[in-house]
């Protein structure tokens, strides 16, 4: 860990290894980095596919594309997931499901609409399809395609984990001191 | 095989059969929606149509009677397919249930009362089974609008 983490923090905050004062074994960082770098590094999504672009997630989470590699580790329980991915077609009959399942993941969580069906409905103008899922949930990154290929959902996932080093007060929030801040 | 059936159903049901169509080998029976039980059953028991392939509604907007019910039947034994159709007029939208006849009918029943509103007499549960149990309106009837009844109906692309 140590090794990693150095070379992130450095990423962030070039001037806490520069001096260099303190040897090898002590980093100099802020809270609110740590806890950014933590999480942005382990989120960990449910494993919850709707239609086609499921398909692409499964994929981009096996051994060519390996999104373990990110700290990407599909959880079958929303108990301990931070990340839903809309990944497919939202009926208005699946999103009581969908509230459901995003209501029993613990804070902090994260919503990413995969595809042209979960952002926007689709092909799909019919009465039984939500038009997107922003009517329902918070999300944080769209990712465009029909379905999109596992490049697409690995850049959005990296586009997720920079929106969270962006957070603010991270730390203070984990404390119960305010809110975070969204970068 | 399949005239020698409909020759003995028109034998056993005279009033009940209204029409026979025979094209391309398939043969299709319309019968009085009434004896829709007494045919069905009489075509299970004594004809050998084990097995009930499918059973949909159809919308005949603006034709008298207005929806029709299909019964697509299957005999394992050799193999032999026959075709059951029954109207059913707007204005009493119900029919007998063959849920008793073949039980794989209970759930395509209740799709088709989902879809086309057409109620089925005696069944054990007629409740929506695609659309969420609160939805208001039978979407597959051709008069209910695509993008449901609280949107604008689509004006072709604004590009």
């Amino acid at each position: 860990m140590g090794v990693d983490l150095q070379r992130d923090v450095a990423l962030t905050a070039p001037q806490a290894v520069k001096q260099n004062v303190l040897g090898d074994n002590i980093i100099t960082t802020s809270l609110d980095k740590i806890v950014n770098w933590s999480r942005s590094r382990s989120m960990w999504p449910m494993t919850f596919g709707l239609a086609c672009c499921a398909i692409e997630m499964m994929a981009a989470g096996a051994a060519r594309y390996d999104l373990d590699r990110f700290g990407i580790l599909f959880r079958a329980s929303p108990r301990q997931a931070d990340l839903i991915i809309i990944a497919g077609t939202v009926t208005y009959k699946m999103l009581p499901v969908i509230h459901t399942v995003y209501e029993q993941m613990p804070e902090p969580k994260y919503v990413i609409a995969m595809g042209a069906c979960a952002s926007s409905g689709g092909v799909f103008d019919t009465y039984s399809v939500v038009q997107g899922i922003d009517t329902a949930l918070p999300v944080d990154v769209y990712i465009p395609g029909c379905p999109p290929r596992p490049e697409g959902l690995i850049y959005a996932l990296i586009q997720l984990q920079e929106k969270i080093m962006r957070e603010k007060n991270s730390f203070g929030a984990a404390i119960g001191v305010g809110e975070v801040v969204s970068g | 095989m399949s005239q020698a059936v409909v020759a003995k159903l028109k034998q056993e049901y005279p009033a009940a059969v209204v029409d026979v169509v025979e094209h391309r080998g398939e043969t299709t029976v319309t019968v009085q929606k009434e004896d829709i039980v007494a045919v069905c059953t009489y075509l299970k028991n004594e004809a050998g149509y084990n097995f009930l392939c499918d059973l949909c509604g159809v919308d005949y907007l603006g034709i008298e009677p207005r929806f029709m019910v299909v019964y697509n039947l299957y005999n394992i034994a050799t193999k032999e397919r026959l075709r059951v159709k029954a109207a059913v007029a707007e204005q009493s939208c119900c029919i007998d249930t063959v849920s008793g006849v073949w039980a794989t009918a209970n759930w395509h029943e209740r799709e088709c009362w989902d879809m086309f509103g057409i109620r089925f007499n005696n069944h054990p549960d007629l409740r929506r089974i695609l659309m969420p149990a609160d939805w208001v309106g039978h979407p597959l009837r051709k008069d209910y609008p695509l993008q449901g009844p609280d949107r604008q109906p689509y004006q072709g692309r604004l590009s």
